[in-house]
Formats: structure tokens, C-alpha cells, sequence
């Protein structure tokens, strides 16, 4: 194995594609000649205007999509399909099994990736407590609020004890306290767990505190505008959301993102909702 | 607001809808009563509420309708089984498919809204006046609520579940044991809850229209005899079955759709 191939847990080659035959009327360009590596143990955030192909990119990561052209690496193995020992997705929202406890839904998820099962029940109640939801674990997701629910489904996913993690705008349904302390916390999380993290946000504020660096996309077919790097440890503290390096550096991210998103509303039609709004709205920056 | 009619209210909200049923049907008795004690009602058309009494106790206590109860619950549990294992395997290899279901939805939704019973005489001869055309009739009605409520729980079940469990590593037959069935269990559950009330219904209905046994066969037999009192002392044995058997069937649907 070669030095490169060590410190990169992704890396994407080439990636273009597009949904429905050429031909057909819903044929989407989402993904063109993207490329991209993620290094062993970073938050990489994806960002990047409605539409313009984050989650295709980061299903693509995880096998979930096939994508039309390119190639991704995990590892040293191409990605051909899910690949549940070493990559766990978590969804916006919705995506425990509301027949079933938290409990039940952790057991059943490791009963899913293979773990033997006189290990589950322990590793259950290690990434429950990991999350502070050792109380709740035999209630359903129903009975919970949003934001514990996402603590529910991240615990899922840290039961599976995978070494990667891509997250599809997690928060992305919860109010700004709960998304603000959750980031903390995922943050703390981070820094002593080492795992390499894929995270898509549409919060410029969400994306600077968490991520060590920042992916913009362009417009629809997406692909990968630039990349920033934020310098600050994690765990990080709401000092640095306070701090002139955390606006100077949102204000920075805002100036990537305002043309992209100017030509993905003029693409789409419709006025969607004006990013600025979204971005004053959510995320720890408020 | 007093305490004691807070409490009384209470009290009310509890049993109030019970005591209105029950005084229902209580007064529905007690007309018939008088109408035929007191209003002159021709007892060939109508019994009084004694004598069907007395000849519903003569039923139970002779045992005289074992037989056709035997006749009546095994065409509806073979009825039953067979809509429910066909509806359930037919719909859930449409639902895997969006052509599929595209093409037989709109379909079975259209022969289900068609008066089935109609076709009765056309069963009486393929199938003879015996349980067969009778079981083949409730197995025609209740397979469509089956199929339809099967289509539509494996058709609607969240793709994130789904993506989620794949992601996960789920084999197919995990994926199928552990999500597709729990998600789709209510609105199958549901469905199969409807076909077992018209297979009932068709059953007894067919019956009583051309048959050789069976409870409906009896009960318009004693009619054709002038037999009333023990016809009617039928009728109130085939409700109490039909109100056992529903009520069991609405609290196997229960149970199926509990902690959601
Ligand atoms: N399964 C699909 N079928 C057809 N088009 C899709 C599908 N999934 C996404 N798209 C389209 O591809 C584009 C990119 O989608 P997506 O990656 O979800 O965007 P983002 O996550 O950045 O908002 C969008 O225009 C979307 O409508
Ligand atoms: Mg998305």
C-alpha cells in the first residue's frame, strides 16, 4: 500500500452522473467529472446550492448509487455496492424503524451488518451512552423529539463501529438550538473517535464549525467548485463561533456559494427560497 | 362546575356511548314487543321476541345446527386462506414493480367495484350448488381488498428505510423479514380484515340464494316453511358468529398494528 493510499479513506475519480436514459424527459445531469479525496480522519463538509448533487455524490461514496462514469476508492477496494463494515450513512431524518424501540433498531441494524450477537447488546448501550440516550433506549422514535431521534440514528450508526461516516444534512430538519448543541457534540464526538466524516450541510455556519475543510459545489451538474480548510481542533468550543476568523471564513464560504446559487435558481425556474434566509435561520453561525 | 357533575361527567364519557347502545337495542326489542303483543303484527311474519327465544334455546340445546355451522366456517376458512395466501403473493410481486402496478391497480380497483355476486348463477353451474361455488365466490370478492391493500402497503414503503437498511448490509431476505413486512403489516392487516368480512358476507349470502347446507341454506329453508320463530332463532345465531369472529379478526388487526 502506497503512502497516499494510507492517509486517503476516499478518494473519487472522475465522477459524472445522471439520472433517467439520455433520452428520457427526466434525464438529470446531477454529478459531472467530479474528483475529490478525503483524508483519513477529517469532517469534510459538502455544500453547495439545492439540487446540485451532494447527496448523489455522498450516496455514490457509499455505494448506494452506481454512478454512469468514474471510479471510487475506499481504502484500497472500489467501491462496488454498500460496503457496511466500513462506511454508515445517517439520513436527514426518518430513517429508524418506527415499528421497533432504539434498542431494537441498533440490535437489528448490527444483526444487519454481521456483528455476532452476544456483542450487540453492549456495543447498543456503549453508542447510546456515547449520545446521552442510555435513558430513552426502549422508547420508539416516535416518542421522541427530532433531534433525539438523530441522536438515535448517529448511535445506530457508531454501534456499527465503522471507521467512516457520510451524513446527509443530519440536522437538516431540526431547529437552530438543537442543530447548535448537536454540532458540539458531534464535534466533541469527533475528536475522540478519529473517524473519517462526509458531512452535507446547506448551513454556512454548520459547515465552518464543524469541518476541517469545506467542499463548494457549482450549480447543477455539480462538481466541486473549490475547497477551504478551516484550522481549528475540534473539539470545538462556541468561543469560535463567536470568533472574527469563524465570520471572516463563513463570509468567505457565502461568496463562493451566492453565484452558484444565482444560476441554480435561475436554472430551476422558480424562485426557490433565498439562501440567505436559510443561512440566517439555521446553523450554529446564526 | 360542581365536583359531582364533573364527576358525573366523567362517568358519562366512560360508559355514556355504551348505555346509548345498549338502551338501542333495548328499545328495538321492546317495539318488537308490541308489535306483536299489542299492534296486531301477523305472527307468520313476525314471531314475538319469546318465542324466537324459546327457539334459540331449542337450537343450542339440541345441537341441530352444528352441521350447517360446520358447512358455513369451512367454506369461509378456505375461502379466507386461499384470497389471503393468493392476494398477498400476487400483491406483493406487483408491488416490486412500478409498470406492475401502474397496469394491475387501476385494474383490480375496477373488478373490485363490480357487484361480484352477480356472477352467482354462473358459479352455481361450473361449480355445483355445493361448498365449491360458494368457497370460489368468497374467494373471487375478498381476494381484490387483499391484493389492492397488498399493493399498496409493499408499494408505499419509505425508500429511506429501505436505503437505510441496505446501507447497513441487509440481505434481501432481511431486508424483506426485517422492513418491507413490518412496513407494509398495518395497511395488509387492514385489508385482510375487509376480505374476511365479505368473504363472510358473500358466504352467507350465497347461501341463501342456491345451495344444498350450510347457515344461510337453514335459514331460508325454515322461511320456505313458515317456520319463523326458528327462522329468526338462525338469524341471531349467525349475527353472534359474525360479531365473534369479526371481533376477533379486529383484534388480530389490533395486535398486528400495536407500537408504531
Ligand atoms: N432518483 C432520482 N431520479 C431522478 N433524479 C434525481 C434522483 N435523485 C436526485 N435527482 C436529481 O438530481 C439532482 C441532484 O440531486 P441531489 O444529489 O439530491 O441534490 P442535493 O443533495 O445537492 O440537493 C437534482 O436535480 C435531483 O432532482
Ligand atoms: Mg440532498
Amino acid at each position: 500500500m502506497t503512502q497516499a493510499a494510507t492517509n486517503t479513506a476516499i478518494s473519487v475519480r472522475n465522477v459524472s452522473h445522471s439520472f433517467g436514459e439520455a433520452d428520457e424527459a427526466r434525464h438529470v445531469k446531477a454529478l459531472l467529472d467530479t474528483s475529490l479525496d478525503v483524508t483519513r480522519g477529517e469532517l469534510l463538509c459538502l455544500i453547495g446550492p439545492s439540487g446540485c448533487g451532494k447527496s448523489t455524490l455522498l450516496n455514490v461514496m457509499g455505494g448506494l448509487i452506481a454512478p454512469t462514469t468514474g471510479t471510487v476508492m475506499v481504502g484500497d477496494k472500489p467501491v462496488h455496492g454498500p460496503m457496511p463494515n466500513d462506511i454508515a450513512f445517517i439520513f436527514q431524518e426518518n430513517a429508524l424503524f418506527p415499528w421497533s424501540t432504539i434498542h431494537e433498531n441498533m440490535i437489528l441494524g448490527m444483526s444487519f451488518q454481521g456483528v455476532p450477537k452476544a456483542e450487540r447488546a453492549d456495543r447498543a448501550q456503549r453508542a447510546l451512552e456515547a449520545v446521552g440516550l442510555d435513558e430513552f433506549a426502549g422508547h420508539y422514535p416516535s416518542q421522541l423529539s427530532g433531534g433525539m431521534r438523530q441522536r438515535a440514528a448517529l448511535a445506530r450508526a457508531l454501534s456499527l463501529e465503522t471507521n467512516i461516516l457520510l451524513m446527509d444534512e443530519p440536522f437538516g430538519a431540526l431547529d437552530e438550538q438543537t442543530r447548535m448543541v448537536l454540532g458540539e457534540d458531534l464535534s466533541v464526538l469527533l475528536s475522540r473517535s478519529k473517524k473519517t466524516i462526509v458531512f452535507v450541510t446547506h448551513s454556512l455556519g454548520e459547515a465552518v464549525f464543524l469541518a476541517d475543510r469545506v467542499a463548494v459545489f457549482s450549480a447543477r451538474p455539480g462538481t466541486i467548485k473549490e475547497i477551504i480548510t478551516v484550522d481549528e481542533p475540534h473539539p470545538r468550543k462556541s468561543a469560535f463561533m463567536t470568533s472574527a476568523r469563524f465570520h471572516q471564513q463563513r463570509d468567505q464560504l457565502y461568496d463562493l456559494l451566492h453565484d452558484e446559487i444565482r444560476k441554480s435558481m435561475a436554472q430551476s425556474g422558480k424562485p426557490k427560497r433565498a439562501y440567505e434566509d436559510q443561512s440566517s435561520r439555521a446553523g450554529p453561525a446564526a | 362546575m360542581t365536583a359531582q357533575s364533573g364527576a358525573r361527567r366523567k362517568w358519562l364519557d366512560r360508559y355514556g356511548s355504551r348505555l346509548v347502545q345498549v338502551a338501542f337495542v333495548a328499545a328495538i326489542l321492546l317495539l318488537w314487543h308490541l308489535a306483536t303483543t299489542r299492534w296486531g303484527v301477523n305472527k307468520i311474519l313476525l314471531p314475538s321476541p319469546l318465542s324466537v327465544w324459546q327457539q334459540f334455546v331449542d337450537v343450542i340445546r339440541k345441537g341441530e345446527f352444528l352441521a350447517d355451522l360446520q358447512i358455513t366456517l369451512m367454506e369461509l376458512a378456505v375461502a379466507f386462506v386461499v384470497a389471503t395466501v393468493s392476494g398477498t403473493v400476487v400483491g406483493y410481486v406487483i408491488s416490486r414493480s412500478p409498470y406492475l402496478i401502474k397496469v394491475f391497480e387501476p385494474l383490480f380497483a375496477g373488478i373490485y367495484s363490480i357487484p361480484i355476486i352477480l356472477f352467482l348463477p354462473l358459479y352455481v353451474l361450473f361449480f355445483g350448488l355445493g361448498p365449491a361455488s360458494k368457497i370460489a365466490l368468497g374467494i373471487t370478492m375478498s381476494f381484490f381488498p387483499v391484493v389492492l391493500s397488498t399493493i399498496a402497503g409493499f408499494g408505499n414503503v419509505d425508500r429511506v428505510l429501505v436505503t437505510a437498511a441496505k446501507s447497513m448490509g441487509a440481505s434481501d431476505w432481511q431486508l424483506f423479514r426485517h422492513v418491507l413486512v413490518p412496513a407494509a403489516l398495518p395497511v395488509v392487516l387492514s385489508g385482510l380484515r375487509m376480505g374476511f368480512t365479505i368473504a363472510l358476507l358473500s358466504i352467507i349470502g350465497s347461501e341463501t340464494i342456491a345451495s344444498l347446507a350450510g347457515l344461510g341454506h337453514r335459514i331460508v329453508n325454515l322461511a320456505e316453511n313458515m317456520d319463523m320463530a326458528r327462522m329468526f332463532a338462525y338469524i341471531v345465531f349467525v349475527i353472534i358468529i359474525a360479531v365473534f369472529l369479526n371481533t376477533a379478526v379486529s383484534a388480530l388487526d389490533a395486535r398486528g398494528k400495536r407500537q408504531r
